[in-house]
């Protein structure tokens, strides 16, 4: 049997599919932050704090409510999507003429506000949310056992993110959208609502996230702190496949995952910095990010 | 005319007496207040303090307690730059409980520097009174040498021999691991590989199937709180547990129990210093304990807050003063006799010896109801439980 440095193949294989089932979630949580930056030009923070909601509103359906995880998949984001639409109409809408730091600043402190509320609620250990029975048990690939629940991740994320890319740049739809963007007023003047497109394109944005904490919340521990320990990895998703780019986002996302599987059988000390060294040399050799328009 | 002036003299002295009585006292609770470690430290650390200074009656003996907190966010440099401000700045006279064995460390250094006293509870590794041992750490609930006997020859004395482990990738998780692989080899076992994995984590599919393909009959995990919760979870959904590979956690608290559920818990063996329902004494202090932490039952590390707290107290009382060689002195000398360990005693080189359980989770269907999660198994002497003191390599050890 050939061995690729050290590693049998099927080793090698079970890891590449390891690295795609995470680069699900990055490029899930990546997808919502481009849209965000690219229609609203904000930098949401709270982006982890919103996919802990996420996670966190479903245990709360099936603890208190007894609503079991396919309806929270799709409860869940429109609770938590509605919650973003507040947050936008009440707080960020105000900040729009300012500077980007100012939305960075004011998601970020949200983010902490929302983190802190959760922990004193909740504590920090996690909270039990098991896997739906239709998907419990796996499948024996020959190489590597793969948890069912698992592969319906990788399903569920790229759907999503192919139905959210054609959406913005190939509907009518869409098309408002990147126009409403580009100049507002003129969009405007054709008797669209923007600010109203605006703020239901963040509460998207936030459903997005909302929707891969619902994904996560069987396989990750459901604790306040799953989301801050995600975004930083996931902001570097989205500088290094290009801020606002959608498809960028999306590749990536997948892609890095991949590459930080790798990294776990090859050096799995260095894997929590290989997409960081990642992010340096491309931002030295295409400082608007792989996928990314210099404006 | 003579009267006013008696009594003005009188209360003068009275006064004077009275300052001179009181010792004022300052402790410092410092851990995780917010991350992994903050529900097995956190606040239920600072009112298991609380109430060793309520239980010990201190205001009655004279003597002025006052109990501050702080957050280390497990990051040994911030660990530090506290402990020296509160050492300088706000005249704390000791550092209590310092989960995170790195933390621990940069405090243990702090304390000897200031020549004040640190009384650890919640950090693991045994080199804290082994090579980096000093004359002014007590060493209060448990270590990594007493963790990796206590389940590693446990398990390999039941046949489980060829080892790989998934370890934290700081001072801790090698520590543990250090430990275990020794316990393992000298009873005949074998272990065939580590990975380590940056602390903290989430997701462990990667390691758990590195671990999985090199054979082993048993996973050793020498990670600790939400990291090894989510390793064992893991191993349950990549069918680990049902192909026939055992898990072995060598640091799991009660809490990461509850986190668990028993469902996927049920069946680990683990070594534990405490565990609130082992006689009267103990369930009625965890009682109390938990009517003031939200009805969750205290941990080892909550425990050894406690009784650490409890025992430094004492000396404060018996030597009246805050004299740091005096305190350890007589900490060292005199037995520590505390409702939630018995009796224990502190070694030349700051370990607190006391006896430690071997326990199994029970299964659900053995459980009367939430906490209700371990079986004792094995009761390891104080005498067995913990390094021998000449193998440490302790500078203080003649």
């Amino acid at each position: 049997m050939f061995e690729l440095l050290g590693i049998p193949p099927q080793a090698l294989f079970g890891q590449l599919l390891l690295g795609l089932i995470n680069g699900s979630f990055y490029a899930l949580l990546s997808l919502g932050l481009a849209v965000i930056f690219g229609l609203l030009n904000i930098i949401n923070f709270s982006h982890g704090a919103q996919y802990m909601m996420g996670a966190f509103v479903a245990w709360m359906l099936m603890t208190y409510a007894g609503i079991n995880y396919w309806w929270a998949l799709l409860i869940v984001p429109i609770v938590v999507g509605a919650t973003g639409v507040v947050i936008e109409r009440v707080m960020i809408a105000r900040l729009y003429h300012l500077d980007h730091l100012y939305g960075l600043l004011l998601t970020f402190g949200l983010a902490l506000i929302i983190q802190g509320l959760f922990r004193n609620q909740y504590g920090v250990s996690g909270l039990p949310y098991s896997i739906p029975t239709e998907l419990s048990g796996g499948t024996n690939l020959g190489f590597m056992f793969l948890p069912n629940y698992r592969a319906w991740v990788v399903v569920a994320s790229a759907v999503v993110c192919f139905g959210t890319w054609f959406a913005i740049e190939k509907t009518k739809l869409g098309a408002y959208l990147r126009a409403a963007t580009e100049n507002p007023v003129l969009v405007g003047a054709f008797g669209i609502n923007v600010p109203r497109m605006i703020t239901l394109t963040y509460g998207f944005g936030v459903a997005l996230a909302a929707l891969a904490g619902v994904l996560a919340a069987p396989i990750y521990s459901v604790n306040p702190n799953m989301g801050a320990d995600l975004i930083i990895v996931v902001f570097a998703v989205v500088v290094i496949g290009g801020m606002g780019s959608i498809l960028g986002a999306i590749l990536t996302g997948f892609g890095l995952g991949i590459v930080e599987g790798l990294t776990r059988v090859f050096y799995p000390e260095a894997s929590s910095v290989v997409i960081f060294v990642i992010m340096a040399l491309v931002l030295l050799v295409k400082p608007a990010g792989l996928f990314g328009r210099t404006a | 005319m003579k009267l006013p002036i008696l009594i003005l003299a009188t209360a003068a002295s009275l006064l004077m007496a009275g300052t001179a009585m009181a010792t004022d006292i300052k402790i410092g609770v410092l851990n995780d207040r917010s991350g992994t470690y903050a529900d097995l430290s956190g606040e239920g650390s600072v009112i298991a303090a609380r109430m060793a200074v309520e239980d010990f009656d201190a205001a009655t003996k004279g003597i002025n307690v006052e109990i501050v907190s702080a957050d280390h966010q497990n990051k040994p440099d911030i660990a530090s730059t506290i402990a020296r401000e509160w050492y300088d700045q706000d005249g704390v006279d000791m550092i209590a409980d310092v989960p995170t064995s790195s933390a621990a460390f940069a405090v243990n250094d702090v304390t000897r520097d200031k020549n004040k006293i640190f009384m650890d509870s919640g950090a693991g590794s045994a080199d804290l009174t082994g090579s980096k041992c000093s004359p002014n750490t007590v060493h209060w609930t448990y270590d990594t040498w007493a963790l990796a006997h206590g389940t590693g020859s446990a398990m390999v004395q039941e046949g489980f021999k060829k080892w790989f482990f998934i370890t934290a990738d700081y001072a801790f998780g090698q520590a543990l691991e250090k430990d275990t692989s020794a316990v393992v080899t000298a009873a005949g076992g074998e272990v065939l590989g580590a990975v380590r994995h940056p602390f903290p984590g989430t997701d462990f599919s990667s390691y758990l199937l590195q671990a999985q393909a090199s054979g082993a009959q048993v996973i050793g995990l020498a990670n600790a709180g939400g990291d090894t919760v989510n390793t064992i979870k893991q191993a349950a959904e990549f069918g680990i547990t049902q192909a026939g590979q055992s898990l072995a956690g060598l640091l799991i608290f009660i809490t990461d129990v509850h986190a668990l559920g028993l469902e996927t818990a049920q069946g680990l063996v683990l070594t534990e210093a405490f565990y609130w329902d082992l006689n009267d004494e103990t369930r009625a202090w965890s009682k109390r304990f938990a009517e003031q932490n939200g009805g969750n039952m205290p941990t080892m590390v909550q425990a050894g807050v406690y009784g650490s707290v409890l025992h430094y107290l004492k000396a404060v009382e018996a030597t009246g003063g805050k004299d740091t060689a005096a305190l350890m002195d007589w900490m060292k000398a005199n037995p520590s006799q505390d409702p939630l360990f018995g009796e224990g005693t502190i070694r030349a080189d700051g370990r607190h010896v006391h006896d430690m359980y071997l326990f199994k989770v029970k299964s659900p269907a053995e459980s009367k109801g939430p906490w209700d999660y371990y079986n004792l198994m094995a009761t390891i002497p104080a005498k067995d439980a913990f390094r021998p003191l000449a193998e440490g390599g302790c500078d203080l050890v003649k």
